[in-house]
């Protein structure tokens, strides 16, 4: 059972707008220690929005964001020490290789790594020398999760870090984060993938125009769905055309 | 747990030697930096040697036995032409590719030689045409005087060289192509660099980090210093093993220009941050880049000096950061300057300074 104490981010009444436009609607919410958390959504519902008022990285409008008792109105500096951050398409500088793009995250973060370990943690270790421009898109979303795990950070956020990646990359990627909840670290997601949201998050909160319409486990929000009397309109198979296609061309990592 | 205090200093560093590798990965920035500055002073320093010439025509039956030919010859300024026709000659004439065409003839008159000089100069060349007549009435007054040795002088010159370094084409070129090099690295790095990372959202990568703004833009600043001033190191190296540039007071010269370089990159980096915050796409950035550096390129005395130019001009060219730059290595590698003897280009340069960074913190975008 989940106590008060184990909450590890709290989110109040958070409220974002900009100009004539409120994109955060007063939302809240509660994080626990060592959960996969979902913001699941349709573009523009403002999950982005809300992860990266979490992140320090946007002002808040109104509310209060509460992560592991610092506030990110008073203490934004020690909140960027423990978290760790992948953003939807960011870059690094594309003609460093993985090994000096790592050594500047250490710097940056102030720690001491072991770049094979971390490397090899998101099995990339055969990419060390290689640019990050080299990389493929898969490739290039393991090394970002590789940079979000250098301050060994409390909590994880993850900004849609699957889209745009094929099946395998995807399934290997679910794996990867799920480790990484494993070792202990909370995170942070946000998806407009349902299958994602539904495989690896503990709760999930669904968001649609700024506010948040339903916060659960996804098996809750299944049950009480069904128990409303819904029934899906097409027969439910067994396995479904995806599966096909991994049983076909195996499981693991393609590159 | 006690954690240790976070360093922005080693946050800073991380990002100089990132941003320093990655700098030396792109070959625009060798390029400007170093590439085109080299290619131009090898040229001019090769051109450097050459000495003061005259393309002149002579007629195909020129008294080549007269006083006034071998003076003239021996005087080694005359690059004589002698395979074009007349017509070629009249239209070379016209157009200013060739600076006279003469004749000496012999008409002897009464046992006595008297030599006819004909002489055919063009508008299109008229310093040199002038030249050419200057240096033959000089041989014609030597040749009269020495006939009339009883006539009475009225005027006489004295005329004494005073001996001074050899100041060739390459002590003015190096310098200037330094401040070139210095004006580009500050410029064109800077706003190329900054724009793409905020575009490519490298920045926002990094404000996720404890790392504060400034020392973000502090270590981008401080890898372009480096780059820049081993780039000057360079330039300054070769001019002098290669092509004898005058370095008047060796190491304590070198280091004096290095100095200067950098007072003279810091201003310059200014102009970098404007432009990355005003660009609003990848297509600009030439523009105005261009803009900042091309007239300063071609008016602040880089390859040749501004009094060449008309007052207008000048006055322009007076206003000019890179102008003072120029003027400051000169006078550093050429008359042995010290900082303390460059008042006036230091205050100008921080003046402008001033101005830029003014500018910058208002124009300056972080995403």
């Amino acid at each position: 059972m989940k106590s008060e104490a184990n909450r590890i981010i709290q989110v109040k009444n958070l409220v974002k707008q900009y100009d004539k436009l409120v994109a955060v609607k007063g939302i809240s919410f509660d994080v626990y220690e060592g959960e996969i958390f979902g913001l699941l959504g349709p573009n523009g519902a403002g999950k982005t929005t809300t992860l990266e008022i979490m992140e320090t990285l946007r002002d808040k409008t109104s509310g209060e964001v509460i992560i592991d008792g610092l506030s990110v109105d008073k203490n934004p500096s020690d909140i960027k020490r423990i978290i760790g951050v992948q953003l939807q398409a960011a870059g690094y500088y594309p003609s460093l290789s993985l090994m000096q793009l790592l050594d500047l995250f250490a710097g940056l973060y102030n720690v001491s790594i072991n770049k094979n370990e971390v490397l090899e943690s998101v099995a990339l270790k055969d990419k060390a020398k290689a640019k990050f421009k080299e990389l493929s898109g898969g490739q290039k979303q393991r090394f970002s999760i590789a940079t979000t795990l250098i301050n060994k950070p409390r909590v994880v956020f993850l900004d849609e870090p699957t889209t745009g990646l094929d099946p395998q990359a995807r399934r290997n990627l679910w794996d990867l984060i799920k480790q990484i909840r494993d070792t202990g670290t909370t995170i942070v997601i946000t998806t407009h993938y349902m299958d994602e949201a539904e495989v690896l998050c503990d709760r999930v909160a669904i968001v649609e125009l700024g506010e948040i319409i339903a916060l659960d486990t996804p098996a809750h929000l299944i049950d009480n769905l069904i128990s409303k009397g819904f029934e899906r309109k097409t027969e439910v198979k067994q396995a479904n055309l995806e599966d096909v296609f991994l049983s076909l061309t195996g499981h693991e990592y393609r590159e | 747990m006690n954690t240790p205090k976070y360093s922005q200093f080693r946050a800073m560093m991380a990002l100089a030697k990132a941003s320093l590798a990655s700098t030396l990965k792109s070959p625009s920035a060798v390029v400007f930096t170093l590439v085109f500055p080299l290619i131009f002073i090898v040229v001019f320093g090769f051109i450097g040697g050459g000495a003061f010439k005259m393309d002149v025509a002579f007629d195909s039956h020129i008294d080549k036995g007269s006083p006034i030919y071998q003076g003239l010859m021996a005087s080694h300024s005359v690059n004589v032409i002698d395979d074009k026709t007349d017509e070629q000659v009249q239209s070379d004439l016209e157009k200013g590719k060739i600076d006279a065409w003469l004749n000496i003839q012999n008409t002897q008159t009464q046992g006595m030689p008297h030599y006819v000089i004909t002489v055919k100069t063009s508008k299109a060349s008229a310093d040199k045409g002038n030249m050419l007549k200057l240096i033959l009435d000089d041989i014609v007054n030597k040749i009269n005087l020495g006939a009339a040795p009883q006539h009475q002088d009225i005027a006489e010159m004295r005329a004494t060289e005073v001996s001074g370094r050899k100041y060739s084409m390459i002590d003015f070129i190096l310098p200037g192509m330094l401040g070139f090099s210095i004006l580009s690295t500050g410029v064109f790095g800077t706003a190329f660099v900054f724009f793409n990372l905020r575009q490519t959202l490298v920045l926002k990568r990094f404000f996720a980090t404890p790392v504060n703004r400034i020392y973000v833009v502090l270590g981008e600043s401080l890898s372009r210093l480096v780059f820049a001033l081993a780039g000057a190191l360079v330039i300054i190296v070769i001019g002098y093993f290669i092509f004898n540039f005058t370095l008047v007071h060796g190491l304590v010269t070198v280091l004096n220009m290095l100095i200067l370089s950098a007072i003279g990159l810091i201003v310059f980096l200014g102009f970098g941050f404007i432009i990355s915050g005003l660009a609003t796409n990848d297509s600009t950035i030439p523009v105005f880049a261009n803009i900042v550096t091309l007239p300063q390129f071609l008016l602040a005395g880089t390859f040749f000096s501004i009094s060449a130019f008309p007052v207008w001009l000048q006055h322009i060219a007076k206003i000019l950061p890179l102008t003072y730059l120029n003027d400051a290595l000169r006078k550093v590698a050429f008359e042995g300057a010290g900082l303390q003897d460059l008042g006036k280009e230091l205050l100008i340069l921080t003046v402008w300074g001033i101005v830029i960074y003014i500018a910058a913190a208002k124009t300056f975008r972080w995403e």
